[in-house]
């Protein structure tokens, strides 16, 4: 877990870049729980997302979940290569295996720091 | 999160050392992934794998009528296999619906063991001693009493025979590399009871090995140590996909108490012609099946996998099946399934497509096994 990413009760995180784009994955704890990933559905660039709801799907061998979008925003860039090799997010969910990229205006109220995230997942 | 079962293995504790990760099945708690599911199941396909299948029942039947009260209880001929031999069978309600799916190994001219799913064995012991009280049997539920480990993939042989040889066990090198497919060996293990069968839910070669819950955990360190490297731990997870490409049914998803045998392929499990009266046989015999769906295999492209409960449309668009289990192949890398089709359509090349989740996935109906070895 990292200091500098907001986190959902989701178990997605936002990191802020320098540049004012937020970028969104799953949590180590998220991809711990689901097992290998084999499949992410996600949004197109240029499509809307909704803090709170479904943005696309998350597949592992055992299991479908749908992702949460953390802010509410607008989607910029999508990781082709967590597309391609979905297995980086279980090797490196919160770098390589970023899910995508969005522009927002403000972030929600109720997305949690590390600590509270932390106490959340009882780690 | 799963809540986890109540119930727990003798081999609990060795699970929690080796980090895994449990899931409620059936009300135990049992491993789902020690590591990776991937893995995992790799290992199985590639080398060798050890499961904890404590969970799992069995039901001893022992006395001079045993035999003729296992024809009566289950669809198959029992009373005719060979000792040291097993042979897969099914449990029948009255009206011909499938109870549960069972192994059972002759033990003794007198003495059989019925190997039940961990979800049914409860019904299943019930069953047998009320089907058996008519026959001079005696029906024993031992499953609390036996652990059961499973050794599978192509070094399991390697690798139980150098468990076992010098092993505190009184087997040999030929007793394994001799043993057949579907037979089982009966044995001690530090003085008490070994069987070791060459059976498994993987399609792979491999063992299931049950001993007391008392010397289980010894038995596992053994195998372990024996497999080194070759040998990996494997949860739930694995097993499942190991078994869909392997195309074997599992209870509850292909096979059920509204679903008859013939339906899921299993005409021939069930000895009509050659015993006398069993529970399920009058049903069976005058139920039209020929216009019910059947158990067919899907195969289809790209990484996205249905999951049961996946609604299946014909080329003129209108419901003709669901699908009971399915996922993204490990081995072959596309999206597999079973389903239960309406039989015009389950002509192996069929062109169906699945909704999976709100989503069209053009898919074939394709001969099971998807896997086979060598």
């Amino acid at each position: 877990m990292s200091s500098d990413l907001k986190y959902s009760k989701d178990h997605e995180w936002v990191r802020i870049e320098s540049d004012g784009v937020a970028v969104i994955g799953v949590t180590d704890f998220a991809a711990g729980q689901l097992g290998d990933v084999v499949y992410v559905d996600l949004p197109e660039a240029g499509a809307e997302i909704t803090a709170g709801t479904e943005m696309g799907e998350i597949e592992s061998t055992k299991s479908v979940s749908d992702l949460f979008s953390p802010i509410d925003g607008t989607v910029l860039e999508v990781n082709d290569e967590v597309v391609a090799s979905p297995e980086l997010v279980n090797a490196s969910p919160f770098e390589d295996g970023w899910l995508i990229k969005a522009s927002f205006d403000a972030l929600p109220d109720d997305l949690m720091d590390a600590e509270e995230y932390a106490a959340l997942v009882g780690s | 999160m799963a809540d986890v079962g109540a119930r727990s293995t003798v081999l609990h504790p060795v699970h929690e050392r080796l980090g895994a990760t449990f899931t409620d099945f059936a009300g135990w708690a049992m491993p789902v992934r020690y590591t990776s599911d991937l893995a995992e199941h790799r290992a199985v396909r590639e080398s060798a794998g050890i499961f904890d299948l404590s969970h799992m029942g069995e039901i001893e039947v022992t006395g001079p009528g045993a035999g003729e009260a296992l024809d009566n209880a289950f669809a198959g001929k029992l009373s005719v296999i060979g000792e040291g031999r097993a042979k897969y069978s099914l449990m029948l309600a009255p009206d011909g619906g499938v109870i549960d799916d069972v192994i059972v190994y002759r033990l003794g001219e007198e003495r059989f063991l019925v190997v039940a799913n961990a979800s049914n064995y409860e019904t299943v012991a019930a069953e047998l001693r009320e089907r058996a009280a008519g026959f001079d049997a005696v029906v024993a539920d031992r499953s609390l009493e036996y652990a059961l480990i499973a050794v599978q993939g192509p070094a399991s042989a390697d690798i139980v025979t150098r468990a076992v040889v010098g092993g505190e066990t009184g087997l040999n090198v030929q007793d394994i590399a001799e043993l057949k497919y579907y037979r089982v060996l009966q044995d001690t293990y530090q003085g008490e009871e070994l069987l070791v069968a060459r059976t498994g839910y993987t399609g792979e070669d491999g063992f299931e090995l049950y001993v007391p819950v008392g010397r289980a955990a010894d038995l596992w360190e053994l195998l372990t140590e024996a497999g080194g490297d070759q040998l990996v731990p494997c949860g739930l997870a694995s097993r499942d996909t190991l078994r869909l490409e392997a195309g074997m049914p599992l209870y509850g998803n292909e096979l059920g108490r509204d679903l008859l045998p013939a339906q899921a392929g299993m005409g021939r499990v069930v000895a009509l012609t050659s015993k006398g009266d069993f529970v399920g046989r009058e049903a069976i015999e005058q139920t039209d099946v020929s216009g019910r769906r059947v158990l067919v295999g899907l195969t289809a492209e790209g990484r996205r996998a249905a999951r049961a409960g996946s609604l299946l449309r014909g080329p003129d668009g209108s419901e003709v099946g669901v699908v009971t289990s399915g996922v993204l192949s490990p081995t072959l890398g596309h999206p597999i399934a079973m389903a239960y089709v309406d039989p015009a359509l389950s002509e192996v090349g069929t062109q169906l497509v699945i909704d999976v989740r709100g989503k069209d996935l053009p898919a074939v109906v394709t001969a099971l096994p998807f896997y086979s070895r060598d």
